[in-house]
């Protein structure tokens, strides 16, 4: 990964063990000093301020929650017309930003094809309320607001966005950050609209202890829970390693938020999971 | 453009447009909407035949159409947009971003009923229902006063780093057809010069916009915000001077129109106003000394002003094309704030004309006004 420059300041005020910080501090690192990133209300925007702090080397923008992609259009368009082409606009969002209210702004910027990057750290739930349900929590899983499991399944926001035919849509996981390195970098060489769906366990909203975040990144991936794969244009898939090899149970195991799943239970997701890998694997 | 002024047939929001295009904007974020629509499409066309040199955003709602402004605004680049009604009212949240991140963002609103149920006349509840969202609102009552309003607008917000919201009302102003003068390009370019803000989001500065901040530091955001207001009569007027300067054309935060002498006053907001004049005149003519006091400047309330111009006045008739439910005509309710405490106030009366977009005809004003004197005060406006 070779030498790398700190844009995420230490001192801010994320959880101890945080793995979205970790994520942040290597995709800042991977993006440069010529960035503005746009950062809704959210665990980042916490690691971005309080004022007159910053935790981000960078200009920050924080829009209202629901207006990410918009602002970010909006930014980017403003630094064209000033003759600041070559400066990324990033958005840092975190699912109950893009997947629920920021998601009919984030669809028009796509279907615009917005010069933007948009990153969003996927930790499956409202974390910076205090763990309620999102679009994006999975099946079964236990929240504030779902007290007895959620009973519907994930919506699948990276499929969504390649049906948009943007350039790049991809999957990363904090547990293999040479691939979303990599990623960071591809999507930073392309123009247009750009959307990568970071995967970071919330140690408190997930309920697993503070060392186990990154295993946790992995093993989603390891069971196909979460497969990490990229999509160019909407239709040219490529499917990365590591592939799925374990079964779903491994990666339900030690997760609070997963407590008391009867056998049943555990079947139907590793079900879900089976076909949803098959249909993965036709679309390559 | 020619170096002279033209004078052309144009609708109020095409003298919208053309104000839009002479201000040389860089980024414009817009969403079309009955009654405003025409604004978008001249401008898009100038744009696309190459008068425009901006960029231009058609997002999926007037929410995103004012996220867009925002940061573009705070970038350092001139924004422009408009819209109307349902799209201002689906602003609402980011009108108050737009004004706490002082972005000077010009905006026209065309003034129209806000449903439900569905209508499409004119009637300025939609805009004055924002009242406290911290942008600076001017009424307009013509198209050439639409037109100049809009280069005045982005004068007053620059200077003071506030957005800025021009209104006319549906149909009377945005679709009626008038001689314009538009005046030429360089006389608009020295009057408005390119737009070079002390702060930008930029990543060789740093600064960043909207971190969580203490009670103390917002407390003091908002002052500051406050003394900006302040500033905007002052501002506004000197602007509207300057203008009048150039092209002869002057409008005033507010305008006396008769007022010598007259026992009753009628205060109202943009096209009324127009109406208003002629009941004045036949009021004056059937010996009453009637007089129209105009407010273009509604926020902030210029109220030494307002004061100034009613001393010495008996009374007072205000005619609210808009309704707050449980409160009445919202011109009618802050005026009687503005004159609150002055010495020999003169007697205020609030009527409920023109909501929903109802015809008023000079004649009424005029029968109202023979009558205001003959009914009892009471707080809350009454329906015409």
């Amino acid at each position: 990964m070779g030498l790398m420059t700190d844009l995420l300041c230490s001192g801010h005020a994320a959880c101890p063990g945080c793995v979205e910080a970790l994520s942040l501090r290597h995709v800042l690192g991977a993006l440069g000093p010529d960035t503005v990133a746009v950062i809704p209300p959210s665990c980042l925007a916490i690691m971005a301020g309080p004022q007159p702090l910053s935790g981000l080397r960078i200009p920050v923008y924080q829009p209202a929650l629901a207006t990410s992609a918009a602002s970010a259009s909006g930014l980017r368009r403003a630094l064209d017309a000033l003759g600041k082409k070559d400066t990324q606009v990033v958005v840092f969002a975190g699912d109950g930003g893009t997947y629920d209210i920021g998601f009919q702004a984030l669809s028009s910027a796509a279907e615009r094809n917005e010069n933007i990057l948009y990153v969003c750290f996927d930790n499956e739930g409202y974390m910076n309320t205090g763990a309620q349900k999102s679009s994006s929590t999975p099946h079964f899983a236990r929240t504030g607001s779902t007290p007895a499991g959620k009973p519907t399944r994930k919506k699948n926001l990276t499929a969504i966005m390649a049906a948009h035919e943007i350039p790049y849509a991809a999957t990363a996981s904090s547990g293999f950050l040479p691939d979303l390195l990599r990623k960071v970098e591809k999507a930073r060489a392309i123009r247009g609209m750009r959307l990568i769906t970071l995967l970071v366990p919330c140690l408190d909203g997930w309920g697993v202890p503070e060392d186990q975040g990154i295993a946790l990144a992995r093993l989603a991936v390891q069971t196909g829970v979460f497969p990490l794969y990229e999509v160019e244009d909407g239709y040219r898939f490529t499917l990365n390693e590591p592939h799925k090899s374990r079964p779903v149970r491994d990666y339900l195991e030690g997760q609070r938020r997963y407590r008391e799943l009867d056998e049943g239970v555990v079947a139907t997701l590793q079900r879900e999971v089976d076909e949803g890998w098959a249909r993965l694997l036709a679309r390559l | 453009m020619s170096a002279a002024e033209t004078r052309s047939l144009l609708t109020g929001n095409h003298a919208v447009a053309w104000g839009a295009r002479l201000a040389r904007p860089k980024v414009v974020p817009v969403y079309p909407i009955t009654p405003q629509t025409p604004v978008l499409e001249l401008l898009t066309e100038f744009q696309a035949a190459g008068g425009l040199d901006a960029e231009f955003l058609t997002p999926e709602s007037e929410h995103s159409v004012m996220a867009a402004c925002i940061p573009a605004s705070l970038a350092g680049a001139r924004v422009f947009t408009a819209t109307a009604s349902q799209g201002l009212m689906l602003m609402h949240e980011l009108l108050h971003y737009a004004s706490g991140a002082r972005a000077p963002i010009v905006m026209a609103n065309v003034n129209r009923t806000v449903a439900s149920p569905w209508a499409f006349w004119p009637d300025q509840t939609d805009s004055l229902a924002q009242r406290d969202t911290g942008w600076v609102q001017l009424y307009v009552e013509s198209a050439q006063e639409a037109l100049d309003t809009v280069l005045q607008a982005f004068r007053i917000a620059e200077a003071v780093s506030l957005p800025v919201m021009l209104n006319l009302d549906a149909f009377y102003v945005s679709h009626a057809l008038e001689p314009v003068h538009v005046p030429p390009q360089a006389l608009v370019d020295a009057y408005l010069p390119a737009y070079a803000p002390e702060h930008f989001l930029d990543p060789e500065r740093g600064e960043s916009w909207g971190n969580v901040v203490t009670q103390d530091m917002y407390r003091r955001h908002r002052k500051s915000l406050g003394e900006a207001m302040a500033r905007v009569p002052e501002v506004a007027a000197e602007a509207d001077r300057e203008w009048q300067a150039l092209t002869g054309r002057g409008w005033g935060i507010t305008e006396r129109y008769r007022c010598e002498g007259a026992d009753l006053v009628i205060v109202s907001l943009g096209s009324m106003c127009g109406t208003a004049r002629e009941a004045v005149d036949a009021l004056r003519e059937a010996g009453i000394a009637a007089g129209l006091l105009k407010v273009r400047l509604f926020r902030p309330l210029p109220a030494a002003e307002l004061r100034a111009a009613l001393a010495g006045v008996r009374d007072v008739l205000v005619l609210d094309r808009n309704f707050s439910p449980g409160a009445g005509g919202v011109l009618h309710q802050e005026l009687r704030g503005a004159l609150y405490g002055m010495k020999h106030a003169p007697d205020v009366r609030g009527v409920l004309a023109g909501v929903g977009g109802v015809n008023v005809s000079a004649a009424m004003i005029a029968e109202l006004a023979r009558g205001a004197r003959i009914e009892d005060i009471v707080p809350e406006a009454v329906w015409a």
